[in-house]
């Protein structure tokens, strides 16, 4: 038990000067922590969306869209690119019924250079399997059909790019301290600190925002088009406020053209939205502009004509402007959608919780009466039950709390409420080993022991009833972090890293105190 | 100064003699438990069951009227409207919409809020929009992992213990958590995941006890091999019996501290722990130790794993007088 040695004392030492610094930027205000010299620690601990207030959202996304945006994009690759081959390929009675793409090659002599293609358009996805399977049925028909891998393959990308326009909306100045990441395979998690109304951020992701320039197909049959019906190479869509225009298939240019969006005012003094096109984008801007002056083009934004000015002349320097009846505000929003670029994939709001700020400062400030409250009552309670080792089991818990403060800073993991159930856990576990320690000791003098050997026996006998206890915990906390989700990962969090630091405080650094006690005393008797 | 003692030394109490009243108590309670929850079953807040709780928390007494007035004329849907803690706060809870899809949860919140924001700009709002298929894998996934969490431990403690033990700690487990589920359907206080988080608490403090006891009962069966096993367990609890007093004790009161001036939030949370802690120090004493008894664990349970340094601490602790057995 004396035998302490020195090195073992400094690094004890070392670790809880360590801890409590890194947990002191916790325990006083921001702005007081912004003062410091920069080599202090600064992080402060990052409090939940139930704490610190703020919206959390979950978006799902709707996968059944994506395999019909794939095939339709397939279609429209092999429609166009069919024609282009030398010699074109001709096909017809081209379906996607069924979730496959098969089309009929009219000259039989070209089924193979028309697989060819077809297999060309495919990529591998993962190990072995291509996106596409491509069959030749009956002798002239060709099947594509997507494969599960390809599936996969396009969810991840369209997901991963997803959350980036999610991202970008959410915090286009990338200021604010937000998070947005992905969750399971279809899912993506936004929280906002701090944000009371998660309204607007809804609308802002809730849009897919896929903008494109179409020519009015003014061959149209106006009553035809009134029926849904377009002419080849056309399609109907409806209007914003109301009726349906037939628009060419063939966008003239797209969102994904776009380099800039902003709000700004025309020359009526109203909102609308400035867009700037890259250097490909207004070049065939331009070409098709000059090319139809005195026609109109429709500005379609997911898939509803916004509105068909018609071009006076040609629009060479790429840039255009969005008209529709919108405030500054809708302005903005819109601004905002086009600049980040369109979504791959509609996102759902499946759950939302939002916490008003001040009703988490509510429950910060009361929650930390009450914890500062119970370590009192849990400190008197050992003060007057084991006198001066109750005061070295004080020092332990008290470093225990500073510790697990500090560790959650350094690695930035969010005490939230039930966070808090597993801090009053993990005290308890603290207190529990204390207990044991000295009711250990008690018993061993009971038993007729000398001091020295009554400590030293305290402290190995009651260290097996500890580690198990607290192993077991460990188990309990790994598993429920694994599988857990949201509030019971953040119960778990905490508890482990408080079995750490409880086990540490409560039995290195108790028994450092009383070894380098009884050194120095050399005590004849224990008062316990 | 004369320290506190809560317990005297060298209690001589003969537990073991009441276990079978509490057994039969326990076999009521937890059957009552499960009744109960079968019968009445449980508030369950819209993490487990979807659809969206909004509290309002208004400067001034919170007109109730007017709000049941407002959410009605949204035409929504059902809605119970209740104070919530304080006259201050309302709760406003709503059912899943019918139609629109997983979407439509948080649009109906929406509305709610905007309404009600429109005539009482002060009011601050926390809202809670589950959708019902995400409310359903919180719920599985809650409960599978309490229940992997359990066999997890059942699991370690057989392996550091005998197999006798890991089955007693499971047992009160399941024990500890129908007592507290049948709290929650008795008082039908919200069970959300919150409280689930209670729940691990309640299972985490309950297995220290139970693994500090069986600690014990190991050390003292291969101290003491000839010992009758009833005896023994008398002796491990005794022995135990301060160290469970004083813990239990000091955590109670940090409980205590937190139920009285702690954040309305967590009331449920911390009066279920508080719960637990009586519940399982009971368990510790009279469910994971009897166990022992029915499933025969006897001296020879535990071969020592150092015959030589075992023998001689026995022999050492035999001679001392206060060893009455």
């Amino acid at each position: 038990m004396l035998d302490f040695p020195r090195w073992k004392v400094w690094g004890i030492s070392l670790i809880c000067l360590i801890g409590v610094l890194f947990a002191v930027p916790s325990l006083v205000p921001a702005r007081e922590v912004a003062k410091w010299p920069a080599w202090l620690p600064s992080a402060q601990i990052n409090l939940g969306l139930d704490l610190a207030g703020g919206s959390h959202l979950l978006l799902e996304a709707d996968t059944s869209d994506l395999a019909k945006t794939r095939l339709e994009q397939m279609e429209e690759r092999v429609r166009v690119g069919l024609r282009r081959e030398s010699p074109p390929i001709e096909i017809g009675e081209i379906s996607t019924a069924g979730g496959r793409l098969s089309f009929m090659v009219r000259n039989p002599a070209q089924v193979d250079a028309a697989v060819d293609f077809a297999r060309r358009q495919t990529q591998p996805a993962g190990l072995g399997p291509r996106d596409w399977n491509v069959d030749v049925l009956d002798q002239n028909r060709i099947v594509m059909t997507p494969t599960q891998a390809g599936l996969d393959q396009g969810l991840k990308a369209a997901m991963d790019s997803a959350r980036e326009v999610v991202y970008n909306r959410v915090d286009p100045s990338g200021t604010k301290e937000v998070t947005v990441i992905r969750q399971g395979e279809q899912r993506i998690l936004v929280q906002v600190p701090g944000l009371q109304d998660p309204e607007g951020l809804k609308k802002l992701i809730g849009k897919t925002a896929r903008l494109e320039f179409k020519l009015v197909d003014l061959t149209a049959n106006p009553e035809q088009v009134a029926q849904g019906r377009a002419p080849v190479g056309s399609q109907v869509l409806p209007m914003q406020g109301g009726g349906a225009m037939a628009v060419k298939r063939r966008a003239i240019v797209t969102g994904e053209q776009l380099i800039d969006a902003k709000q700004s005012y025309d020359q009526n003094n109203q909102p609308v939205v400035s867009i700037t096109f890259d250097s490909s984008g207004a070049k065939a801007f331009g070409r098709v502009t000059r090319e139809n002056v005195g026609k109109p083009f429709a500005i379609i934004l997911d898939n509803v004509v916004l509105s068909a000015p018609n071009i006076n002349e040609p629009i060479l320097g790429g840039q255009a402007q969005i008209a529709g009846s919108y405030t500054v505000q809708t302005a903005n929003e819109l601004a905002v959608q086009l600049a980040s670029g369109s979504l791959p994939i509609e996102l759902r709001t499946i759950e939302e919780r939002s916490i008003g700020p001040e009703l988490g400062r509510d429950s910060i400030y009361w929650g930390s009466i009450a914890a500062m409250a119970a370590t009192a009552a849990v400190i008197l309670f050992m003060l007057i039950t084991y006198g001066r080792f109750g005061v070295y089991a004080t020092i332990g818990l008290v470093l225990n709390a500073l510790m697990i403060l500090a560790i959650m800073s350094i690695i930035g993991a969010s005490l939230t409420l039930p966070g808090i159930a597993g801090f009053v856990l993990t005290i308890g576990a603290a207190v529990d080993a204390n207990v044991l320690i000295n009711e250990r000791i008690r018993e061993e003098l009971r038993a007729g022991r000398r001091v020295m050997d009554a400590l030293e026996a305290g402290y190995r006998e009651a260290s097996t009833a500890i580690f198990d206890a607290n192993i077991t915990n460990v188990i309990a906390a790994v598993l429920m972090y694994v599988l857990g989700t949201g509030p019971i990962k953040g119960f778990a969090v905490v508890l482990m890293i408080g079995i750490v630091t409880s086990v540490f405080t409560a039995v290195n650094v108790t028994r450092m105190l009383v070894a380098l006690w009884a050194r120095r005393t050399r005590p004849r008797e224990l008062h316990i | 100064m004369r320290l506190l003692k809560l317990v005297p030394d060298n209690t001589n109490l003969d537990f073991m003699r009441w276990r079978n009243v509490a057994l039969v108590l326990s076999i009521i309670v937890t059957v009552a438990s499960l009744a109960l929850v079968a019968v009445r079953g449980l508030n369950l807040g819209v993490d487990f069951v979807g659809g969206q709780m909004i509290t309002v928390k208004f400067d001034q007494t919170a007109p109730l009227e007017e709000v049941r007035g407002t959410v009605s004329s949204l035409n929504v849907g059902d809605a119970s409207i209740t104070e919530f803690g304080n006259p201050q706060t309302l709760s406003i809870r709503m059912g899943l919409p019918d139609e629109g899809g997983e979407g439509a949860a948080t649009r109906v919140a929406t509305q709610v809020r905007t309404a009600i924001a429109a005539k009482h700009p002060d009011a601050k709002f926390t809202v809670d929009s589950v959708s019902g298929k995400v409310s359903n894998e919180l719920y599985k996934w809650g409960a599978i992992s309490v229940a992997l969490a359990m066999l997890g431990i059942a699991i370690y403690i057989w392996l550091r213990f005998e197999w006798q033990f890991g089955v007693g700690a499971l047992v009160t487990l399941f024990h500890d958590v129908c007592m507290t589920i049948g709290f929650f359907s008795l008082t039908q206080l919200e069970f959300n995941l919150n409280v689930v988080a209670a729940i691990l608490t309640i299972v985490g403090y309950s297995l220290n006890d139970t693994v500090v006891i069986y600690d014990r009962i190991r050390e003292n069966l291969r101290k003491y091999r000839k010992m009758e096993i009833v005896p023994l367990l008398n002796l491990s609890l005794n022995e135990t019996l301060s160290r469970t007093m004083v813990t239990s004790l000091s955590i109670m009161f940090a409980l205590l501290a937190l139920l009285l001036i702690g954040p309305q939030v967590i009331f449920g949370l911390t009066i279920a722990i508080l719960l637990g802690i009586f519940v399982g120090t009971y368990s510790s004493i009279y469910i994971s130790s009897p166990i022992l008894v029915w499933l025969g664990v006897s001296g020879d349970s535990f071969l020592p794993k150092h015959t030589t340094g075992s023998a001689a601490k026995g022999g050492e602790r035999v001679a001392t007088p206060n060893e009455g057995y």
